[in-house]
């Protein structure tokens, strides 16, 4: 479902020189798999997440998802194919301050090329336990609350892939527990393939295949 | 979620800043608004007022535009009169054809120079009411026109009946002169018609019979020796009396020796029972009349231009054209004047704009996370782009809606003001064509202002933001 082959990511250093932060010879996950991302500060997780999303993009290397090489796509076909084929969880929730609850759910289906799905979204808020917080701005909501939204609009497009960063980062450890319950057992029911990143090693047990980034990532094992 | 919603809702986000650029904004198009509907009326008023006759001809001393202004308007001060006789030429009946009849309709004399409180009095013939039609079309709310025979009968416009309360059967005295604190009483004359407002300045005019005000104190030519030509310098020489004479009408070749001297003094009021008594009056001969004003419909437009050129090619009189003289009073100080207001508005309107653009470029940088959240869930650059540029049209739109609103409400609020101490008969829903240019105007000027900041949103780079603490 998702091959990254070749995969080499550097940035600018002031002195001008490059950093090197991803080289990635092989990475795949299959459909509807689960499986964790782990690794220390710095090795490159979210980067390599940003560039799954297509919203950065590699020195080199391609990016397959479903057989299409998303590096060769333009920055617009790419947002595209994120709109309709990716969801992201953000470790700091990243709710649309203005929004409702339920406008932060529709928000995620408004850039896609199907209209969005207004009862999916309360579908998807009622299965999260918010179904009686539509009309809420995430001001008015619980951490945990928001994350739950945040997993809701992750998902309201029915992606393919689901990638999660540190979704459990900012919450406590009873609301950590329901949200990974929450991504799991929705991504299992729709068949969604998930990449999550953590560092928390409690979460990271519950999953049957964990990687480790600065393992296979060779720009951190040069380092 | 529509591109719309979603600028509405970031609008909604920084309220209190949202909502000042868009006051701003509508103040300035209230002032525009304010601008184009005022000239519009103004431009109506002046263009309306003079309708039903094509020329306006008076003494040749005095600029044409001051005979405008005094017979149409009633507005300035009349400068010099006619004698009778040159009136006359404009008439054609069974004891006399006029030389200029033959290119004449209708011809209306003005007697110019009284004034009751603040408002002209002007004397003329009943046909003043009757012979305008279809291009002007006069209406009594209360009573009937003067007749010729009741020689101290008056009409009166809608703006005098409401300002002066003066009713049908009221009588009311004329003052010598116009402004002047210093001027005598008249005789009194009987109001027996009140004018339908007409939107002109008749409105703010009283008429009254020229039988009867050429039969008031001072109102009569002195006749003229041999060798003197009336209204010329030695007439003037000649006139001295114990009034001061502050108009024209009064001083070229005027004395006291008019004709209610067999009634004895006329210092003192006149009530309605001795108006009643003037009607036994006999007519002024025509030799001590002058008229200040003829108003003119000749037969044709060429006729009117031949007619012009005949009587501006002596020395007895001027004929000028009403329409002309307005349209270079319109475009030459009030068009000038318009369009410095309108400049003054239009960068009241920009200013507005600059400061939506400042408000939301200020806002980037707090909404930068947001951006890049919208790009992660798949919105493209053109997205952010178009969402910041719709934010920006919404309020100057926003703004501009109510400005509109405002400028029309404070138009409404002020029209019957406006009416009675001016004549200006605004309306309370006035339009112009030239507000349509302000949606076009509005959106182009929301894009301009909005571009700066949607740029920067454009160019937002999502994994940094994204990275960046919160």
């Amino acid at each position: 479902m998702l091959r990254l082959t070749n995969v080499q990511k550097s940035f600018s250093e002031p002195d001008g020189s490059r950093l090197p932060i991803l080289d990635i010879a092989r990475f795949e996950v299959a459909a509807a798999e689960q499986m964790v991302l782990v690794g220390r500060s710095g090795c490159g997780k979210t980067t390599l997440l940003h560039i799954i999303a297509g919203i950065s993009r590699p020195d080199s290397g391609s990016v397959e998802v479903n057989g299409l090489d998303i590096t060769r796509l333009p920055e617009a076909g790419r947002d595209r194919f994120r709109a309709e084929n990716m969801g992201y969880v953000f470790q700091t929730f990243n709710l649309l301050p203005g929004f409702s609850a339920l406008e932060n759910v529709v928000l995620g289906m408004s850039f896609a090329r199907d209209r969005a799905d207004v009862a999916r979204a309360k579908a998807l808020l009622d299965r999260v336990g918010l179904g009686h917080r539509l009309t809420h701005k995430p001001a008015m909501l619980s951490v945990g609350e928001q994350q739950r939204v945040a997993v809701a609009r992750a998902l309201a497009n029915r992606p393919k892939l689901l990638l999660a960063d540190e979704p459990t980062a900012n919450v406590d450890a009873r609301n950590q527990q329901q949200i990974i319950d929450l991504i799991r057992q929705t991504c299992g029911e729709e068949q969604v393939a998930l990449v999550l990143v953590t560092h928390t090693p409690e979460v990271a047990q519950q999953f049957e295949r964990v990687e480790r980034l600065d393992e296979f990532n060779q720009a951190m094992a040069a380092a | 979620m529509s591109l719309w919603k979603i600028a509405w809702r970031f609008i909604q986000q920084r309220a209190l800043a949202s909502c000042l650029t868009a006051v701003s904004m509508a103040i300035g198009v209230t002032l525009v608004v304010t601008v184009l509907v005022a000239y519009s009326v103004v431009d109506r008023f002046f263009r309306h007022s003079a309708q039903g006759y094509d020329m306006i001809i008076g003494a040749t001393k005095g600029g044409r535009l001051q005979l405008v202004l005094n017979t149409v308007y009633h507005l300035s001060q009349p400068v010099e009169n006619l004698p009778y006789e040159y009136y006359k030429e404009f008439l054609n009946d069974e004891h006399h054809r006029g030389r200029f009849s033959s290119s004449v309709d209708v011809a209306v004399p003005l007697c110019l120079g009284d004034s009751y409180e603040q408002f002209r009095v002007v004397g003329t013939t009943p046909a003043m009411f009757e012979v305008w039609e279809p291009y002007q079309k006069y209406e009594f709310a209360q009573g009937r026109n003067f007749e010729h025979e009741h020689f101290f009968e008056g009409v009166i416009g809608s703006i005098v009946a409401h300002s002066t309360g003066l009713k049908v059967g009221d009588t009311f005295q004329p003052t010598h002169g116009i402004e002047s604190e210093d001027g005598h009483k008249h005789d009194a004359f009987t109001v027996v018609g009140i004018l339908q407002p007409t939107g002109t300045p008749n409105d703010r005019a009283i008429f009254i019979n020229m039988e009867g005000f050429y039969l008031l104190r001072g109102h009569a030519k002195e006749e003229v020796a041999p060798g003197l030509v009336p209204g010329g310098p030695e007439a003037d020489h000649d006139t001295d009396h114990e009034h001061e004479h502050d108009e024209p009408a009064m001083r070229a070749g005027t004395t006291d020796a008019h004709r209610h001297d067999e009634h004895g003094d006329h210092d003192h009021d006149h009530g309605a029972n001795e108006a009643e008594h003037h009607h036994s009056h006999t007519p002024l001969p025509e030799s001590q009349r002058e008229v200040t004003a003829i108003l003119v419909r000749t037969t044709g437009p060429i006729v009117a231009m031949e007619l012009r050129r005949a009587i501006n090619k002596g020395n007895e009189a001027q004929a000028v054209l009403p329409g002309v003289e307005i349209n270079q009073l319109l475009e030459s100080i009030v068009g000038n004047l318009r369009l410095l207001l309108l400049a003054l508005a239009v960068l009241t309107v920009i200013v507005a704009g600059i400061g939506i653009m400042v408000s939301i470029y200020n806002s980037m940088s707090d909404r930068r996370r947001d951006i890049a959240v919208m790009r992660a869930l798949g919105a493209r650059r053109a997205t952010v782009l178009n969402v910041i540029l719709l934010e920006s049209t919404l309020l100057s739109l926003g703004g501009g809606l109510g400005g509109w609103l405002l400028g029309h409400a404070l138009i409404a609020a002020a029209s019957p003001w406006v009416l009675a101490y001016t004549g200006f008969a605004m309306g309370a829903v006035s339009f112009t064509w030239q507000e349509l240019v302000l949606l076009p105007a509005l959106i182009v000027l929301a894009t301009l202002v909005g571009y700066l900041p949607a740029l920067d949103g454009y160019r937002t780079d999502v994994a940094k933001a994204l990275t960046a603490s919160p």
